[in-house]
């Protein structure tokens, strides 16, 4: 991690009558704008030269954590290593250089690209076809509620608002069925941490438009009574959804729609491989059964004997030219870099070092719910309650010896949930010096919490105060200068 | 160790209701304010609205998690705390003093569904 914070904003390096363009002289004579349109002032821009500009951004960029600097155990993000390879692929000119809306006759390999991604995710997954359309993971939840929510109007079957969402359930859930216009019902976990079918039962009913469900659930544990869940959900006529970001230790062992889902979407950012949030864009595939595909959304790709076209005929539009193409690029090159044969590791490697880190902690760290996890587990904070060390304490410790913490406070079943997921591309002794370093944070809350308690120390900006971010955010230059 | 206060009426979802004079005092208990962590924001129903026994009226955010407000009465309310649009905080530091919206019961019987002090304590014991 960088001990050294760059802190300057561009505004600040603005030396008036600096700059690091030069435009050809312009040959034509000037034109008057009608003073309606023109700005009253002169937009207040900084000006600097090109290298002042390069080394602003570059030493920003060092402030950055990602993957490629350390161990980012953050529970359901999948945060895998990028590999070079995609971004090698993504930048051939052959896809960097294509318009969006070039005749179809001349983007055929493009075309046909995404069409062989729909394909493998269809068949990883076990659906019928996928749209690549939706710009994320929420998105891609939307789009599936959509689609949801439009097959059952097409029947005629308008009593249909509900959405049961279980209470481990990520947080998008819930907001995406209620930005669909749906209601939510919450169901509960038993003791063991998995969906109460007894409880889910009586929630059941002709007013039940779907369940959404992610598989392997937040705390890492496999939905074992999904046959029975699936079953009972159809048999009141409502569809099971499949929230993917838990997709990764199924990759490869099983699928989602032989577990009875209907629709769902991927996470490309995180099971693929391509790049996260800021350093994205996400994107987030939704698939589809057979009876659904009528209601995947436009634009899509058809093949017929003349070559692959782009269809335009479903009334629902969630986006337009096939999602974020380059994304599709690097998420084909992860799938086909690996192929059939090493695809199938994934999962049961991102789930043996999740049980490794899981095994080797689990005497100073509480573990709420005991057996095998999945690619990801929870611990509810120190097992030793009396130092006095939280589990925000223990993260912000973590930061001083160069990790990036776990997800902290969630699944909201435990009060001090520490959420865990390496995934399958850390090695033993990453694994093995994680695990040190966890130790020694409980040997420190033993023996000098104080240290523990005011962490960070070794970070370029130590304890930020939360509150005051969150009542009162500066977010704008002007604000900071006004707020100093 | 979380602070009960005798004389209250609490529900499962953590906010209690002090009744004098025939109005209900409704908001978050100590157990609550200390397991969602330092609060930022009260999103509060507005005076003359009202609420019903089992469902939600507001929502509390803290830096952990937002939170449901649901109420333990029915009624209307007649006044909501000013302060905690300014200090949310408040609730931090005095759960029991620092109450969110003050009720008309309409229904004084739906208070006997409620938990008394011995019963909250043993609730959250088993938490």
């Amino acid at each position: 991690m960088n001990s050294k914070l760059y802190g300057n904003l561009i505004f600040e390096l603005s030396h008036p009558g600096s700059k690091g363009y030069s435009l050809p002289s312009n040959p034509y004579e000037p034109t008057e704008l009608p003073k309606a349109l023109l700005r009253e002032q002169k937009p207040e821009l900084p000006a600097c030269d090109e290298l002042t500009v390069a080394r602003h951004y570059t030493n920003h960029s060092g402030n950055n954590f990602s993957v490629d600097n350390g161990f980012y155990p953050l529970g359901s993000c999948t945060m895998k290593y990028n590999p070079a390879i995609n971004e090698e692929m993504a930048a051939l000119q052959a896809f960097t250089r294509l318009h969006p809306r070039q005749p179809q006759n001349t983007c055929q390999g493009a075309l046909e690209l995404c069409h062989t991604l729909q394909q493998s995710l269809a068949e990883l997954t076990g659906m019928a076809d996928f749209t690549l359309n939706p710009f994320a993971g929420a998105h891609g939840e939307l789009t599936g509620l959509m689609i949801i929510r439009n097959y059952h109007q097409s029947r005629g079957d308008t009593k249909r608002t509900k959405v049961i969402v279980p209470d481990s359930a990520h947080g998008t859930n819930p907001a995406s069925a209620a930005v669909c216009g749906l209601e939510v019902v919450e169901v509960q976990s038993t003791p063991e941490g998995l969906v109460d079918v007894e409880a889910l039962k009586p929630l059941l009913g002709d007013d039940v438009a779907a369940m959404m469900m992610t598989n392997p659930n937040t705390l890492g544990l496999f939905e074992k009574d999904i046959p029975e869940i699936a079953q009972s959900v159809h048999a009141c006529g409502g569809l099971l959804y499949y929230d993917g970001a838990n997709l990764n230790p199924l990759l490869g062992v099983c699928r989602p729609g032989d577990m009875g889902f209907d629709v769902m979407h991927v996470n490309l950012h995180k099971t693929f491989s391509t790049p996260h949030g800021g350093g994205g864009p996400g994107s987030g595939p939704v698939g589809v059964k057979d009876f659904l595909v009528p209601f995947l959304p436009s634009p899509h790709i058809v093949k017929t004997e003349a070559g692959f076209g782009i269809a335009d005929d479903s009334f629902i539009h969630v986006g337009q030219h096939l999602g974020n193409f380059l994304t599709n690029v690097r998420a084909l090159t992860y799938i086909l870099t690996l192929g059939r044969e090493h695809l199938r590791t994934v999962g049961p490697l991102a789930t043996l070092n999740a049980n490794y880190i899981k095994e080797m902690l689990k005497d100073v760290y509480e573990l709420p719910i005991e057996g095998l996890c999945k690619h990801e587990f929870v611990f509810n904070g120190l097992k030793d309650k009396s130092t006095g060390v939280t589990t925000m304490h223990v993260a912000k410790r973590l930061l001083d010896y160069g990790y990036h913490a776990p997800t902290i406070y969630f699944p909201l079943l435990f009060p001090e949930a520490m959420m865990i997921e390496p995934t399958e591309n850390e090695s033993k002794q990453t694994l093995d010096n994680f695990i040190a370093v966890m130790r020694q944070i409980a040997q420190e809350a033993k023996d000098t919490p104080e240290t523990v308690q005011s962490a960070p120390h070794n970070t370029p900006i130590r304890r930020v105060d939360d509150v005051l971010a969150a009542t009162h955010p500066i977010l704008t230059y002007k604000q900071l200068l006004h707020d100093n | 160790m979380a602070n009960i206060i005798e004389g209250l009426y609490y529900c499962e979802s953590h906010e209690y209701v002090r009744v004098e004079d025939g109005f209900g005092y409704i908001g978050i208990t100590d157990y609550a304010q200390h397991a969602l962590g330092n609060v930022v924001y009260i999103d509060m129903p507005e005076a003359d609205d009202e609420v019903t026994a089992g469902e939600e009226f507001g929502a509390v955010e803290s830096v952990k998690a937002a939170s449901d407000l649901v109420s333990p009465v029915s009624g209307k309310v007649v006044e909501v705390n000013e302060d905690l649009e300014e200090t949310p905080g408040l609730v931090n530091k005095d759960a029991y003093g620092n109450w969110i919206i003050k009720v008309e019961l309409s229904d004084p019987n739906e208070l006997t569904s409620l938990m008394d002090a011995a019963a909250y304590a043993a609730f959250i014991e088993k938490k």
